[in-house]
């Protein structure tokens, strides 16, 4: 690989809430790289501040302190139009993919908006359609049975996976996921966790994907953050970080999340150690 | 054999709604849970899970409504029973149920103490206040929760003490089944790892003879119980020990849900993990034969008609499949 592109960075980054003794420093001094085409997961307890970092990320929250650098250059969204330009190449995808919608638009419309924004307002409805089924293929959803459908007629599962379509459609340089797969069922995380993949494999989009999930970080990440009450306490490789822990905090967060193979301490496991895999007799 | 604290049998409820359709949430459950066991339920969401562990207190109001089956509880058999009978002389003594969110859905208003006095109250109302505060004490110093909490309000706990004070007041009266319906799922690791201890901590010390767990988070779930339920579209499809179950289970639906588990572990990063694909039926009207006939990889035609049973494989497993564990086996090696 050649010399890596940072994509989206910060140095000295804070947020504060309130002032004098109501004062929460959500987020507390940060510094982080980004790079091009990199899956990155923040992972922290609730209320470590992932959030609104997302959101400073985003712009949909200001900086108290600290810059952000977006392609090697101060990020500026000051004005209105800037920042719509800017939100071209930075897009975010919810916990309840349900609140971050206008429940009033039917699907096909949600995806048609879509392309108009990326430019394409002035194509042949036929190549409008055709773009609309893609993007639902590649989220496995069938793009006839999407239409004159309100978002609200679908399970949380099928809606995250319209909101990867949207994106698939939008394809913005950078994608921020704030726990996407925290409100639905394992197996269809497993499911919206390949599209996210797939995603980054086929546009070379980077993804920064928040959870508090330490097992799905080292599933899905290339690098992985942890944040501990603002601060980021530890960062590296996804093996480096799950597997060699430095901070004490990554340290307790993995011995107290459930394992299978490893001990954990108040398993009733304990005493057995896990079988084999049965072998033919 | 020890001593069995709940048998299920046959046990069937559905939902009315308000436009009089039923919905099918609980067909069929037949089970047992030992003394000093515990027994895990994992499925998808709206397989049933709540619906089960709610029809197991035997007090149903609607939109859940009875159908059939039995409920016995250390040779009692409470279904049927009288609302009021079970209100006064079950819940709390014989079965206690901590729903899902429970913390959250304490009054604020009122101290912990209170919660307590209503619960042995419902139960004995000619106990003292004295005896209640004295018995209070007690048992929040055994489980190692610092005495003070009586005396607060529910904002004034943590996520995690909240939920670790609902569990000692559900179980104050030493009931001999606890049902915990995802009882950590909305908490950090740590205050998961704290309510889990605490939950071990009522077994060990015997102020809960056998507990259901419900979650569908399967790490913990093997972490925690003795044995494992899968449930899929409100029937039982498959039953093991927890070893079985997540490392050697036998029933494609068991399979598909143990394919999709993520844990922080070394090697575990290269094995991809799997979906199933396609979505549960409708409870409304639940298909023919096999209800995951629809998304089941290996189904045969036969499966979409015939119902099946849950039957014995021997080892103390049971599973719902027309296939024979020696053909499923085979199928999974040539994957
Ligand atoms: N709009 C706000 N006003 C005041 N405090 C806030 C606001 N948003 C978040 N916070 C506080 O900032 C901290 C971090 O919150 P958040 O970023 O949501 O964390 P996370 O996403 O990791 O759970 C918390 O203490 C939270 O209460
Ligand atoms: N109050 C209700 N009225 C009608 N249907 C319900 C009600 N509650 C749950 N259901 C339905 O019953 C089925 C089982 O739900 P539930 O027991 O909550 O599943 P789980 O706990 O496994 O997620 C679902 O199909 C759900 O939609
Ligand atoms: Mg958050
Ligand atoms: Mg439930």
């Amino acid at each position: 690989m050649s010399e890596r592109e940072i994509c989206l960075s910060g140095t000295g980054v804070s947020k504060v809430f309130g002032f004098g003794n109501r004062k929460t420093v959500a987020v507390d001094n940060v510094d982080f790289n980004f790079y091009s085409g990199e899956l990155v997961s923040i992972v922290g307890e609730s209320g470590s501040g992932k959030t609104t970092l997302i959101k400073m990320l985003l712009g949909l929250t200001s900086v108290t302190e600290g810059e952000i650098q977006f392609l090697g250059k101060k990020r500026d969204i000051r004005t209105r139009s800037k920042k719509k330009e800017y939100w071209k190449d930075i897009q975010a995808i919810f916990q309840d993919p349900f609140s971050s919608y206008n429940i009033f638009s039917k699907i096909d419309s949600v995806l048609l908006d879509c392309i108009h924004m990326r430019g394409g307002r002035m194509l042949p409805k036929a190549k409008k359609i055709e773009m609309m089924e893609e993007a639902c293929r590649f989220v496995n959803l069938k793009y006839a049975e999407m239409t004159n459908k309100y978002p609200f007629e679908l399970s949380g599962g099928q809606m995250q996976r319209l909101m990867i379509a949207r994106i698939f459609l939008l394809r913005p340089k950078i994608l921020l996921a704030d726990e996407p797969t925290s409100m639905i069922d394992a197996c269809s995380r497993a499911t919206i966790l390949d599209m996210l993949l797939n995603l980054r494999n086929e546009t070379g989009m980077t993804i920064i994907f928040i959870t508090h999930d330490m097992g799905l970080a080292y599933y899905i990440s290339d690098t992985v953050y942890i944040m501990e009450r603002g601060k980021i306490v530890e960062f590296g490789s996804a093996d480096e970080v799950i597997l060699n822990p430095q901070a004490d905090y990554t340290k307790r967060l993995l011995s107290d999340v459930p394992k299978i193979h490893e001990p954990w301490e108040f398993s009733k496991r304990n005493q057995t150690p896990p079988p084999q895999t049965p072998v033919e007799a | 054999m020890s001593k069995i604290m709940l048998e299920v049998n046959g046990l069937t409820t559905k939902y009315i709604t308000r436009y009089n359709e039923s919905v099918y949430a609980v067909n069929d459950v037949s089970f047992q849970v030992e003394e000093g066991k515990s027994v895990g339920i994992a499925g998808e969401s709206g397989c049933g899970k709540s619906t089960l562990a709610l029809s197991l207190m035997g007090y149903y109001f609607p939109p859940l409504h009875y159908t059939k089956g039995d409920i016995i509880i250390d040779g009692r058999n409470i279904s049927g029973m009288d609302p009021d009978d079970v209100r006064k002389n079950i819940l709390g003594t014989e079965i206690a149920y901590i729903p899902q969110a429970a913390m959250n859905a304490l009054n604020p208003t009122r101290k912990v103490i209170r919660f307590i006095e209503d619960v042995i109250w419902a139960h004995d109302p000619k106990i003292s206040k004295k005896d209640i505060h004295d018995l209070a004490r007690e048992r929040f110093e055994t489980l190692n929760l610092p005495e003070d909490t009586l005396n607060k309000y529910p904002v004034e706990l943590s996520g995690g003490m909240k939920q670790r004070t609902v569990i000692s007041i559900s179980t104050i009266l030493s009931p001999k089944v606890l049902i915990a319906d995802e009882p950590s799922s909305a908490l950090d690791v740590t205050s998961q790892k704290m309510v889990i201890k605490m939950i071990h901590d009522l077994m060990e010390l015997g102020y809960i003879k056998s507990m259901i767990f419900i979650t569908h988070e399967l790490p913990l779930l093997y972490n925690v119980t003795d044995d494992i339920m899968v449930m899929y579209a409100g029937q039982i499809v498959e039953r093991g020990s927890a070893d079985q179950m997540i490392f050697d289970p036998i029933h494609p639906y068991s399979k598909g849900l143990m394919g999709s588990i993520l844990v922080p572990e070394d090697g575990t990063r290269d094995v991809k993990i799997t979906a199933i694909p396609g979505t549960p039926p409708n409870l409304k009207k639940p298909p023919d034969g096999c209800r995951f006939a629809e998304r089941c990889q290996y189904v045969k035609s036969q499966c979409r008609v015939q119902n099946m049973e849950l039957a014995g494989l021997g080892n103390g497993r049971t599973s719902r499949c027309m296939m024979s564990e020696e053909e499923l086996r085979e199928a999974y090696k040539n994957e």
